[in-house]
């Protein structure tokens, strides 16, 4: 997995790339929390992302947790078709914001 | 067509991708797969991350995990051997998908995109057995 972060105002974009499992989980919420922390409004544009399994959907549950916890938010963006699957297969397409 | 393929793979976290690589390999031998494989490589996936996460507490371990794939019958089977802490069979359920918090989707996963799971312990030269089939 690789990742590009650019910040606008109080928006922090992060585009993330590659294979999200169990192996790259930390590094992808060292990634996101601080910027939620921050009270940043992260859009994660999961474009590129080819593979989501549990762990990485993991990561977006608890993103959207913590953000919610803290007033702001996370938005899903340009999500890819095969993580759009496993979003909807988790019956989660409800419960984060996907843009 | 009839095929058996296996390998072994260490067990760590970043043997996943793969442990992927070669459910992707022996499926794409036949068109008949091209729908489901992605589904069939999550479930597989998720599995092998559950020997890890759970059956090794994800401490590290010189250990192996063995996969095999077969399809006989019009009957994908695969059957994953571990050498870690026996499962109870019993105690491994999918949470309710409406409890929304991280984590427990990996099994809810495997029982939507698999028709049969049955897991066995005390494999001959193994300790955990999960055998786990999808109907073409």
């Amino acid at each position: 997995m690789s990742y590009k972060i650019s910040e606008e105002g109080n928006v922090a974009t992060v585009h993330l790339d590659g294979e999200i499992d169990m192996d790259v989980t930390e590094k992808a919420k060292e990634v996101i929390m601080p910027l939620i922390e921050a009270g940043k409004e992260v859009h994660l544009n999961l474009k590129e992302v080819q593979y989501m399994d549990s762990s990485g959907i993991s990561v977006l549950i608890e993103s959207h947790q913590k953000a919610a916890e803290l007033g702001t938010k996370v938005i899903l963006k340009e999500i890819s078709k095969s993580v759009l699957k496993v979003i909807m297969m988790a019956k989660l397409e409800q419960i984060l914001i996907i843009e | 067509m009839t095929f058996e393929e296996h390998k072994e793979f260490p067990v760590d976290s970043s043997s996943l991708k793969d442990v992927r690589s070669f459910a992707r390999e022996v499926l794409a031998k036949d068109p008949l797969f091209k729908n489901t494989s992605d589904d069939v490589v999550l479930a597989l996936a998720e599995a092998a991350q559950n020997i890890v996460k759970h059956a090794y507490n994800g401490q590290p371990t010189g250990d192996t995990m063995r996969v095999e794939l077969s399809f006989k019958d019009n009957q994908l089977v695969i059957d994953l051997y571990d050498k870690g802490k026996p499962a109870i069979p019993q105690n491994i359920k999918p949470r309710a998908v409406d409890d929304i918090k991280p984590g427990g989707l990996g099994t809810f996963f495997i029982g939507q995109i698999m028709d049969e799971v049955t897991f066995k312990t005390s494999a001959s030269d193994w300790v955990n057995h999960l055998i786990m089939t999808k109907n073409y």
